[in-house]
């Protein structure tokens, strides 16, 4: 016995209920019109093929019970040279079964539906073609590419094949299930046709019916439709996402690849290379959780991180900025945040230190702002009366805001400066 | 000074240019027993060679510090961890902090002042930077509408807030002790109680304030 490979060699649970076909009978392999039906029956009988052949044809003229035979015999006849048939393949698979069910009602309700539009059919043709169409549904799940070749030349007649769902039916609850409905709908359809019969005038009719069998073609393709749709979807959140990372390609390139490069020209100046390195990691820093707000670039909060930042950059020293609350701008805060510069400006200038750390908070009954350097420190009377910075700029202008500034500084400890304005009633 | 033995230290960090430069900036002043890259593997050697203190990053490929601190804290509760990062979004370090980090710093520390941290977390206190004592500050504000469901872990008492106002203003321990005129151990009494606070309240405002601002 010649091994054959093919698909449907794996299913060797064979259903015995099904009885094999009689020794020797099987379908020829290289005496062929469609399957080697005929061929393989004169074979065994001693004929020539060419009387079967036109037996079936003239059969399947005839009511068309020829085309209902040899599909039989296709099914139910295993290959020259192989013990296994399509149809004991098919039962082995409950999928099978209940899509092959599936097919034929389709088709008889297709039938119906022309016969309910005009085109007349004897019902002696319709059992037959509908048996027949479930059987050509069960050969091209079930059968190898060898059996399928004859079915493929045909459907690459059909301008559309390619489009042809990979019809694929799976077993489990959910499937049996939608079989089961398209079937009620399916003889739903092919009932409201039939309780009308020849009354052609009910139209209304005819619609149910043909809701019916788009009911049941929903329910059957429905799963791979679906299956297209979410595909597409997946493919269009890919292109999202390459964009997305396109974007942040370009943002890299533009701050931080360019800021690497400035820090590579000024390598020798230490102060800059940090400075331009603060700049950079603030700027990051907004771009990846650039929190927002609530009261806008017009808040206490960004007002306070704007002022640490222009620090920064114009004195070249490390600010770190911490702001616990918000609150929206007013007068006397627009105060309290200017003399909050004018305190960092003298720190960045005098102190010496690299680093300032700035704290502000927002209490419901006032806002305060720290500025605390660990550098040089001085003494407060040997400030020139003519600098006025901290009497005018910062005290002054807290005084009269209703504010006040206290500084703290010793000589070689460093300073900070504490201000503090009530808040405006609500 | 007291003749303590250098805390046992071990680095987790996916970046190896940092591992070292943590080793060089902490010259001899701890003994660092060993380094890794990624979360498994620092699992693994963690286990094999408890140190005192882990210095984590808190963002890495594979669960980030919190990974490695949920793995190890059962299995040997004496390896304190300290937690490091550039500037993380704040949920992930309050996840890194919950999970059991005994403090939070950023990447910019210096060597000194990160050596004096480890010190401080392997005697078992607890180490605020200024962002994070904002950011409890932040936090734990009184909200008119929410009423606590636990005062005792849901609120800071008025010295807390003090101590870690003072820590956000960028004060030292020491500095902080004598403002208050208390002592440094009282200020580490307090830190602890608030990190305590920070890691076992199911205060509402925690998460959402982390969610809402996304950064320290």
């Amino acid at each position: 016995m010649v091994p054959v490979a093919g698909p449907w060699e794996n299913h060797h649970i064979a259903d015995s209920r099904i009885p094999h076909a009689p020794a020797g009978l099987t379908r020829s392999r290289d005496d062929k019109v469609i399957a080697g039906v005929a061929a393989g029956l004169a074979h065994r009988f001693g004929i020539d093929p060419l009387i079967i052949r036109i037996a079936f044809v003239v059969l399947t003229i005839a009511g068309g019970s020829g085309a209902l035979l040899y599909v039989v015999g296709w099914l139910w006849l295993p290959r020259e040279g192989s013990t296994n048939t399509i149809v004991h393949s098919a039962t082995a698979s409950r999928g099978d079964v209940s899509q092959t069910f599936a097919v034929a009602l389709l088709v008889l309700g297709g039938l119906l539906l022309l016969r309910a539009v005009g085109l007349w059919f004897d019902d002696k043709i319709v059992w037959p073609v509908v048996l027949a169409s479930a059987g050509l549904a069960v050969i091209w799940r079930q059968a190898d590419d060898e059996d399928r070749a004859p079915l493929r030349k045909v459907a690459a007649r059909i301008p559309f094949a390619e489009h042809l769902p990979p019809f694929e039916v799976r077993t489990g609850r959910a499937s049996l299930l939608r079989v089961a409905v398209g079937v009620v709908l399916v003889i739903g359809g092919a009932g409201a046709f039939l309780a009308t019969h020849s009354a052609f005038a009910a139209v209304r009719e005819g619609l149910i019916a043909t809701a019916g069998i788009v009911g049941g073609v929903a329910l059957i393709f429905g799963p791979w439709w679906w299956r297209l749709a979410k595909e597409l979807t997946e493919e269009r959140r890919e292109r999202i996402r390459s964009q997305e990372r396109a974007e942040m390609a370009t943002h890299l390139h533009d701050s931080v690849l360019q800021t690497l490069a400035l820090i590579q020209l000024r390598a020798d100046d230490p102060r800059s290379v940090a400075g331009l390195a603060r700049r950079q990691e603030r700027e990051l820093r907004n771009w990846l959780f650039g929190g927002e707000s609530p009261y806008g670039s017009d808040s206490f909060n960004a007002a306070v991180e704007r002022v640490s930042q222009e620090i920064e950059e114009l004195h070249q020293v490390a600010v770190d900025t911490v702001v616990v609350g918000d609150c929206p701008m007013d007068e006397r805060i627009t105060a309290l945040v200017s003399a909050g510069r004018e305190a960092l400006t003298n720190a960045a200038k005098w102190s010496g230190a690299t680093t300032i750390a700035v704290f502000a908070e927002v209490e419901p009954d006032r806002v305060s702002l720290f500025v605390r350097d660990r550098g040089a420190g001085f003494v407060p009377v040997a400030v020139a009366p003519d600098r006025r910075g901290i009497a005018e700029s910062i005290k002054g202008r807290m005084s009269r805001h209703g504010g006040s500034a206290v500084v703290r500084t010793n000589l070689g400890q460093g300073t900070e400066v504490e201000l503090s304005v009530p808040r405006a009633a609500a | 000074m007291t003749p303590a033995p250098k805390p046992r230290v071990f680095l987790v960090d996916d970046h190896h240019l940092f591992r070292s430069g943590v080793r060089a900036e902490l010259g001899d002043q701890v003994e660092v027993v060993g380094d890794a890259s990624e979360v498994d593997a620092a699992i693994e050697m963690i286990g094999e060679r408890r140190p005192d203190v882990v210095l984590i990053d808190v963002h890495m490929p594979g669960g980030g510090g919190r990974a490695v601190i949920e793995a190890v804290a059962p299995v040997h509760p004496e390896v304190k961890f300290l937690a490091l990062s550039v500037s993380d979004a704040a949920e992930d370090v309050i996840a890194v902090i919950r999970a059991g980090a005994r403090g939070y710093v950023t990447k910019t520390i210096s060597g000194p002042e990160l050596a004096d941290a480890i010190r401080r977390v392997s005697e078992g206190d607890a180490v605020f930077s200024p962002r994070l004592a904002g950011f409890v500050l932040d936090a734990f504000a009184d909200q008119p509408s929410g009423q606590p469901v636990d005062p005792e872990l849901d609120q800071l008492t008025a010295r807390e807030r003090e101590v870690l106002r003072l820590i956000a203003r960028g004060y030292a321990y020491k500095e902080i002790a004598r403002q208050l005129s208390i002592s440094v151990k009282t200020v580490e009494t307090h830190v602890s109680a608030v990190l305590r606070k920070l890691q076992l309240s199911n205060r509402y405002e925690l998460s959402r304030w982390a969610a809402d601002r996304r950064l320290i």
